[in-house]
């Protein structure tokens, strides 16, 4: 019997990680000993650990070492350590949006907290794999502390039938997924990211085979669940809808993204010899995606769906990206990613703003005439709609910018012609909310609002880089750039 | 001549910036403040623009008061700024008639004057942007920075019925056309690389590339597009009335003077030198659709019962010749285009500000709601008229010149284009006179006509500088053609030179194109 060897555990590679789970350990443990009524230090808490492993990610992301960690299962490079940041970054916002919030909804639990923390530990995880397994494992601790907070309006009735659908369908994507991941096994004997590339480039004739190809289409399709992609789209809008606020806002941009790193990595450097065969199923796919998600969301009345909506169609546009491929198209992704992050969750920063206890003004009709109201509130509504619409000089343009920039550099112009229209709807119902807060008279009161330090905190962050990253983006595009070259 | 040390460009882009600062500081509840520091600001901004009038050299071709910027380098992204004989007067027309539009609009705007303020400094931090970019990166933020204050006058501050229609109508209209552009830039963009090795978006570098003749056909579609919505020429027009009837008046003043000018600067800036076989190509096609334009658009206007309306339609009409002047590609032709585009600002700018007037004290537009004005009004009725008469293209008058010139352009490059064009300056005056005619002479019919007052102060003072421009530009034109001289002969040659260079190769193509390579080689 060949003896066991442990692994060298090289604990700097999963700093971050670690941070945010001892945050996690505390923050159940702080709870004890606080009263009901007085779960907010918890908050403080979360806020301090999630900022303390932002600053990790970043501090090792600026040394620029690549290493393998944990006998190889996981990878240290830029590129997860610029998505450790993403995840940290967005769920420090989700939280500031949360305090307020969760207080009003009566669901001031410690848990909520342990929950986004270990969501953001399980994103982390996927960013980091290195092998289809710990992808697995970092997917379905994600998954699962996110149904929890799905459902996490435990009176409501909308939540709970958010999160058993999202649980449902969930379960059914991660099947998916492992069946593509046994499928792998079986045709290549590995499940490690660079071994499957190596095995799938040395032997062409496989490549081809039935088993990798029927791999990669389950793969496709496990990915396609997470990150709603058209057809596998349709938990999106209702469990959005049923979501907690601030629960919506983080899975829109933080599952999102997560997903995508791990597509990205599997996709881009697995798969790399076989794009030929995935080029074109991606190409209909960001189609459609677009189209769909822009086409249905016009006809919402309801914000949180629109924005479903629309999140559906985003994805599209980063397919869009991954179509083309090559390294410009891979920069316009991580930087869309983060400037979508930013400005998403600034829109949905201002709809919790709104919406009070049990969903109050949750209808973009709702917000007739707040524009002249609460004319700082509405201005940052408007950059955040300006913005996911695509108009400079704000972030979402140079997002979209430089995703139809790689798109038209490899040569996909139709598709970059069906993107461009895409925006083109899309203007449309974000136009709608700015023609409803400025230019029509208010229905209803929409009452005073209660603005909380938090919060302001998060809209300031947010309007902030919506506006730094669109008028001087070369910082922002070196930071992709430079999260991409390992993995190129 | 004056040197001018400093960035002057950029100044006159920030300035209005700088302004709505100012105004964000100052409390909702002192209008006049908030209107004081906007007039001022507008005010500042002429006068600056004026030192590049005095500065300008009227010898070169090249482009003056140049700054280049690197702003995303690694992509070749600058900003990068600089005039010519074209847009140097387009230039003046933006900070001029801001500045008059705050005036006008002392009264009409009652509400929510912040916004309204905020809105027309941004867009004229917009506007300059378009003319003044030579990054083609650059030109395209400002092309969609300028449409949000513009949505925003329209759908805020217009008329109740249908503002919000309007409003997003214009801003969807204009965006199609600019996203297919954004993807002909790319096309471009990357066409230079693979040619020259190197990223940019400057307009120069870009000038020098030969593309092939089915690209550039495409991407001339592309470009043109983009600026026939903004003109707007026939068929994409008809966004135009409902804007301009519900925009409220300073909203149509800027609309018409200023930002259509901007799709025929397009055409000029982009597609002539960039798109040069392309353009000789689609001469037809561009000149039969302007044409469309000016006589559609004159007929339309006789049966407009709205003032406003029929001011609107005029528009679509007298830009038709502003795109048939320019491709005539002719210096007559070319000169005459710019000059009209300056002429219309004025012009027609004079005219909306009118019945911006009449609004005012009788809240309706309509044509039969008036009639014989000139007796209770008779300060107005001559200011009145003298824009009439200059829309109308009365020797003497701005008007007269810039068609004229036009027309004898197109002349020398098809009689027949100019013989159709002539037939709008005949519908022209009949539109335009039996219209003031109705609201001007004849008996009283309507009671409330009786106690209209006369023209305030402020309101001579708005018309008066327009009015004395109307004049100048009709009697001695030559300040002004005198410095488009040198910019629209080099253009001429820019397309000749590209054209000649690939003559031959075209004529193999199409045995069509090749016959009209030998009209425009007759010239």
């Amino acid at each position: 019997m060949e003896p066991i060897v442990l692994p060298l555990i090289n604990m700097r590679a999963v700093l971050p990680e670690l941070m945010v789970v001892v945050t996690a350990l505390v923050v159940l443990l702080t709870d004890l000993a606080l009263g009901k009524d007085n779960k907010t230090p918890l908050a403080w808490v979360t806020l301090l650990g999630l900022a303390t492993s932002f600053l990790a990610s970043a501090g090792i992301w600026a040394d620029g070492v690549a290493e393998h960690a944990f006998n190889a299962m996981i990878v240290v490079d830029r590129f997860s350590l610029f998505f450790t940041g993403l995840f940290a970054a967005a769920a420090f916002i989700t939280v500031l949006i949360s305090v307020n919030y969760i207080r009003l909804e009566g669901i001031n639990y410690g848990e909520f907290y342990v929950l986004i923390l270990l969501a953001t530990v399980g994103m982390m995880i996927m960013a980091k794999a290195n092998d289809l397994m710990v992808v697995f494992l970092g997917l379905e601790t994600l998954s699962v502390s996110v149904y929890v907070l799905v459902g996490f309006l435990r009176n409501s009735l909308k939540s709970n039938e958010s999160a058993l659908k999202y649980f449902l369908l969930g379960a059914f994507s991660s099947a998916f997924l492992l069946y593509g991941i046994a499928f792998i096994y079986g045709a290549t004997g590995t499940t490690r990211l660079p071994a499957i590339a190596a095995y799938i480039q040395s032997t062409p004739l496989l490549a081809s085979s039935p088993l990798v190809l029927a791999a990669m289409g389950l793969l496709l399709v496990g990915f396609g669940f997470k990150v709603a992609l058209v057809p596998f789209h349709m938990w999106t809008p209702d469990v959005y809808e049923g979501a907690p606020t601030s629960i919506t806002a983080f899975m829109s941009v933080g599952v999102k993204a997560a997903a995508f790193s791990a597509f990205l990595r599997v996709f881009l450097s697995s798969f790399a010899s076989l794009r030929p065969d995935w080029t074109m199923i991606l190409w209909v796919l960001s189609a459609v995606t677009m189209t769909l998600g822009n086409l249905v969301a016009i006809s919402q009345e309801n914000i949180k769906r629109m924005l479903a909506y629309s999140s559906i169609a985003h994805a599209g546009y980063i397919l869009v990206a991954m179509t083309a491929g090559g390294s410009l198209a891979t920069t316009s992704i991580i930087y869309y990613l983060m400037a979508y992050t930013l400005m998403n969750l600034g829109a949905f920063a201002i709809v919790i703003l709104y919406g009070k206890k049990g969903e109050e003004n949750i209808l973009v009709t709702d917000y007739a005439g707040t524009g002249f109201k609460y004319p700082w509130l509405s201005a940052a509504m408007a950059i955040f709609m300006f913005s996911l619409a695509g108009i400079p000089p704000l972030a979402g343009f140079i997002g979209k910018f430089y995703i139809f920039s790689a798109a038209v550099k490899q040569g996909f112009i139709w598709l970059t012609i069906i993107g461009v229209l895409n925006s083109l709807i899309a203007a449309y119902y974000y136009l709608r909310v700015t023609v409803v807060m400025y230019m029509r008279d208010p229905v209803k009161e929409v009452g005073n609002l209660s603005f909380s330090l938090p919060m302001i905190v998060a809209l300031l962050i947010t309007t902030f880089f919506t506006l730094h990253m669109g008028i001087l983006p070369s910082r922002y595009l070196q930071i992709a750039r430079a999260s991409i070259e390992m993995l190129m | 001549m004056t040197n001018i040390s400093f960035d002057i460009l950029s100044v006159l882009i920030f300035l209005p910036l700088v302004g709505i600062l100012l105004i964000v500081g100052v409390s909702r509840e002192k209008p006049a403040v908030i209107k004081g520091i906007t007039f001022l600001t507008a005010l500042l901004n002429f006068l600056i623009s004026l030192l590049l009038y005095r500065a300008f050299d009227s010898t070169t071709h090249e482009f003056q008061f140049t700054t280049t910027v690197p702003w995303v380098e690694e992509y070749g992204i600058s900003y990068h700024l600089g005039i010519d004989g074209i847009s140097l007067f387009l230039v003046l027309l933006t900070t001029f008639l801001t500045a008059i539009s705050v005036i006008a609009c002392w009264k009409d705007i009652q509400e929510k004057v912040k916004g309204f303020m905020i809105c027309l400094l941004l867009l004229e931090t917009g506007v300059i942007g378009v003319f003044v970019s030579l990054d083609l990166f650059l030109f395209y933020i400002f092309w969609e920075v300028m449409l949000i204050p513009m949505y925003l006058l329209i759908g805020v501050w217009g008329a109740p019925a249908r503002r919000i229609y309007a409003a997003v109508k214009f801003f969807l209209f204009t965006m199609f056309g600019s996203l297919l552009m954004l993807v002909a830039i790319l096309v471009l963009y990357f066409y230079n690389h693979s040619v020259t090795g190197t990223y940019t978006f400057m307009l120069e570098d870009l000038y020098k590339l030969s593309i092939p003749y089915g690209m550039q056909i495409w991407l001339f579609l592309a470009f043109a597009l983009a600026f026939a919505i903004k003109v707007p020429m026939f068929p994409f027009h008809t966004w135009l009335p409902d804007a301009h009837t519900e925009a409220p008046t300073v909203g149509s003043v800027m609309l018409a003077a200023v930002l259509l000018k901007m799709g025929t600067y397009g055409f000029l800036r982009f597609n002539l030198p960039l798109f040069a076989e392309a353009t000789i190509a689609f001469v037809p096609l561009m000149s039969v659709l302007a044409i469309i334009g000016i006589v559609y658009g004159a007929l339309v206007c006789i049966v407009q019962k709205d003032l406003k309306r029929m001011i609107a339609f005029s528009s679509v009409s007298h830009l038709g010749f502003v795109v048939l002047g320019i491709f005539a590609l002719n210096i007559q032709g070319l000169e005459g285009g710019i000059l009209q585009m300056l002429n219309h600002g004025f012009s027609t700018g004079a005219l909306f500000l009118i019945v911006g007037m009449i609004y005012e004290r009788r809240h309706t537009r309509l044509i039969e709601e008036f009639g014989g004005l000139s007796k209770v009004m008779p300060v107005f009725a001559t200011f009145f008229m003298i824009v009439t008469l200059s829309s109308v293209g009365l020797p003497g008058l701005n008007g007269f010149v810039g068609e004229f010139l036009i027309l004898l352009g197109t002349f020398r490059a098809n009689a027949a284009y100019a013989v159709f064009a002539a037939l709008g300056v005949i519908f022209a005056a009949v539109y335009m006179l039996s219209m003031f005619q109705r609201v001007m002479f004849g008996e009283i019919t309507k009671e409330a006509n009786r106690t209209l007052k006369d023209l305030s102060l402020r309101e001579v003072c708005v018309l008066l500088p327009l009015i004395f421009f109307i004049v100048q530009i009709g009697v001695y034109p030559r300040p002004f053609l005198s410095r488009m001289d040198a910019t629209v002969k080099h253009l001429i040659t820019q397309v000749e030179s590209k054209t000649s260079r690939r003559g031959a190769e075209v004529k193999m193509v199409s045995t069509v194109t090749g016959a009209r390579h030998e009209r425009t080689g007759d010239r």
